[in-house]
């Protein structure tokens, strides 16, 4: 992973001496992608580019397949029996569905946070280097460095830099799932996938995981799966408009809020549906 | 409406009549119930007691470590039947619990179709329903000809290695500690299985699927979540069967070969607290009954002790768990 730089158009805050190369516009890309459970078909004919190091946000009624979408990025589709799919995605350029890909290096490249934090039985030092230790990394002082930088990362680290060896089960809600995002991060992944990050959370811990993702930009390329859609105009970039399996509209997230250029959308940001 | 002001909304006196402060039937029957269990427990720990008290009082700490029990010179220690039962549990557990969580594992993972999975995971629990006198049975015409076979082969290859050695010191005989202790952990096989398997399958799918999107592999998931998740599950399932190994008493009389002697040989007869009071204990009279009777007090007092010791170690890895919905 190179040092990343921030957005230029987006992130006032860049750091110049960190150069990098221009993020890509079409980071992951999506191809005709159409998906079925068993017979039903769930999304059809996707075709979109979502940028590197920017927020994107999927937004759209209960079932119109934006967690789909979300949990093919890292192929998670594939633990349900009797799922297949046309077209491609790839990320960075490189197929997911490449048969020379292990599943298993795509998956570390790729952090996920989902709708309820899901933090292991271990403790809070054992949760963030749970995915170095399965890829073997045994290095005390790298893991302690890790544990460090992902816990700063999502702003847990002051909180609970002196209990790292307690369960990670006696944290709040809000920090909890915190918890679960230095998790995804810790093994430096390419982009982070998030599922309705704050559906279980407070305000307060909402508006804290919020400021994280705004942080977290800098360095990943975010997509998350939001109903909130005061979220969405919040913290991304660009949001995606999904319903009953389709991609409605993707656009910045300031036009598709002020205006949108389908009805269907408008209809749903305005609340007449949804 | 003044006239119904005093009165409380049906939903706080649903369950009660009118004269509510008196406990109705069904408060009562519970009460019934619970008492008598409890008392129940108390009158059995109070009889045997009362009917050990002269061998206590005559043979005190000796009787544990004595090394002997012959009747006919009133001379008694329970020292090889406490080691018998003890020993012969715990190499059960050692065959049982391996097997038995695999078992468990590979029921509660999608390695098979579910209909194959049920069938097989009915088959296991349907072990724990054959009565125990059909254990011993089989384990006389198929477990003790199979002993007799290797049990020679071991005495004669570990004959000069030294702890094992003493293990398999020889001449191997069919009816034998290790003969029970396969049969045993046999029996207890359906209590790990099953209750393993409960544990397994109530750890959450959010759990496994956080596991998986990190790169994990099934045995990473199965050996870094699942399992550590179910301990608390896995320890208690370990525990009952524990219990249950160092109570039962017919297929292990069938078996053992019912001696007397102090042996560390698993190819030698052996006896447990529970089969020498079942052999015996017909028989008895006079200081016997006493002594026979203060066995059973201890063989009481070790399967609480083990369950007490279990519910501890529960306690402690549901705490160091604890939260986990």
């Amino acid at each position: 992973m190179p040092i990343s730089m921030e957005s230029e158009l987006k992130s006032p805050a860049a750091d110049p001496s960190t150069a990098s190369p221009e993020p890509r516009p079409d980071f992951i890309q999506v191809k005709d992608f159409n998906f079925f459970y068993g017979r039903k078909q769930a999304l059809f004919d996707i075709t979109m580019d979502i940028p590197e190091r920017q927020v994107t946000a999927f937004i759209g009624p209960s079932g119109c397949g934006k967690s789909t979408l979300l949990r093919n990025f890292n192929r998670m589709n594939d633990l349900i029996d009797g799922t297949h799919h046309t077209g491609d995605i790839t990320i960075n350029g490189r197929s997911i569905y490449d048969p020379k890909l292990e599943i298993i290096a795509l998956r570390r490249s790729i952090g996920m946070v989902f709708q309820k934090s899901n933090p292991f039985p271990k403790s809070i030092y054992e949760n963030i280097v749970y995915s170095l230790r399965i890829a073997g990394r045994r290095n005390r002082k790298f893991l302690d460095e890790t544990v460090e930088r992902s816990l700063r990362g999502a702003a847990l680290w002051d909180e609970v830099k002196d209990r790292l060896n307690e369960s990670a089960l006696g944290l709040s809600g809000g920090q909890m799932q915190r918890l679960c995002i230095a998790r995804a991060i810790a093994n430096n992944p390419e982009v982070l996938l998030m599922d309705e990050p704050c559906s279980a959370l407070d305000p307060i811990a909402t508006a804290k995981v919020e400021e994280l993702i705004h942080e977290l930009k800098k360095d990943f390329t975010i997509v998350i799966v939001t109903h909130n859609m005061q979220q969405a105009t919040r913290c991304s970039d660009r949001t995606a408009f999904f319903y009953l399996g389709r991609l409605i509209e993707f656009d910045t997230t300031e036009k598709i809020f002020s205006n949108p250029s389908q009805k269907q959308t408008e209809d749903y940001i305005t609340g007449r549906f949804g | 409406m003044s006239t119904l002001s005093d009165e409380k909304p049906a939903i706080y006196r649903a369950g009660s009549r009118p004269g509510r402060r008196s406990p109705d039937l069904f408060q009562v029957l519970c009460w019934v119930a619970s008492v008598a269990t409890v008392a129940t427990l108390a009158w059995m720990i109070l009889q045997i007691g009362q009917q050990s008290w002269p061998a206590i009082k005559e043979f005190g700490l000796g009787f544990i470590t004595g090394e002997r029990w012959i009747p006919n010179r009133d001379q008694y220690g329970v020292l090889p039947f406490l080691l018998g039962t003890t020993i012969s549990s715990l190499i059960a557990l050692l065959f049982a619990l391996p097997l038995g969580l695999s078992i468990a594992i590979f029921l509660s993972e999608d390695f098979l179709p579910l209909p194959i999975r049920q069938v097989v995971r009915f088959t296991v629990e349907m072990l724990a329903a054959i009565p125990s006198v059909v254990y011993g049975l089989w384990g006389i015409f198929v477990v003790i000809p199979l002993v007799q076979q290797w049990g020679k082969w071991l005495a004669k290859t570990f004959e000069d290695v030294p702890v094992l050695g003493v293990v398999f010191d020889g001449p191997a005989r069919s009816n034998s500690m290790l003969t029970a202790s396969i049969v045993l952990a046999l029996m207890i096989l359906p209590t790990i299985t099953a209750i393993s398997r409960n544990a397994l399958v109530a750890v959450p799918a959010t759990l496994r699927e956080g596991s998986y999107a990190l790169g994990a592999t099934r045995w990473e998931t199965i050996f870094g979540v699942l399992l550590p998740t179910a301990a608390p599950g896995i320890v208690a399932a370990t525990i009952l069967a524990l219990g249950r190994a160092m109570g039962e008493t017919m297929a292990v009389a069938m078996l053992i070969g019912n001696s007397d002697r102090l042996t560390w040989s698993l190819l030698k007869p052996a006896g447990t607290l529970a089969s020498k009071l079942a052999n015996e204990f017909g028989e008895a009279s006079g200081i016997q009954v006493n002594a026979l009777m203060y066995a059973a007090l201890l063989l009481m007092g070790l399967t609480l002790t083990v369950n007490i010791l279990g519910e501890l170690v529960l306690r402690y890895t549901q705490r160091k768990t604890a939260g986990i919905r």
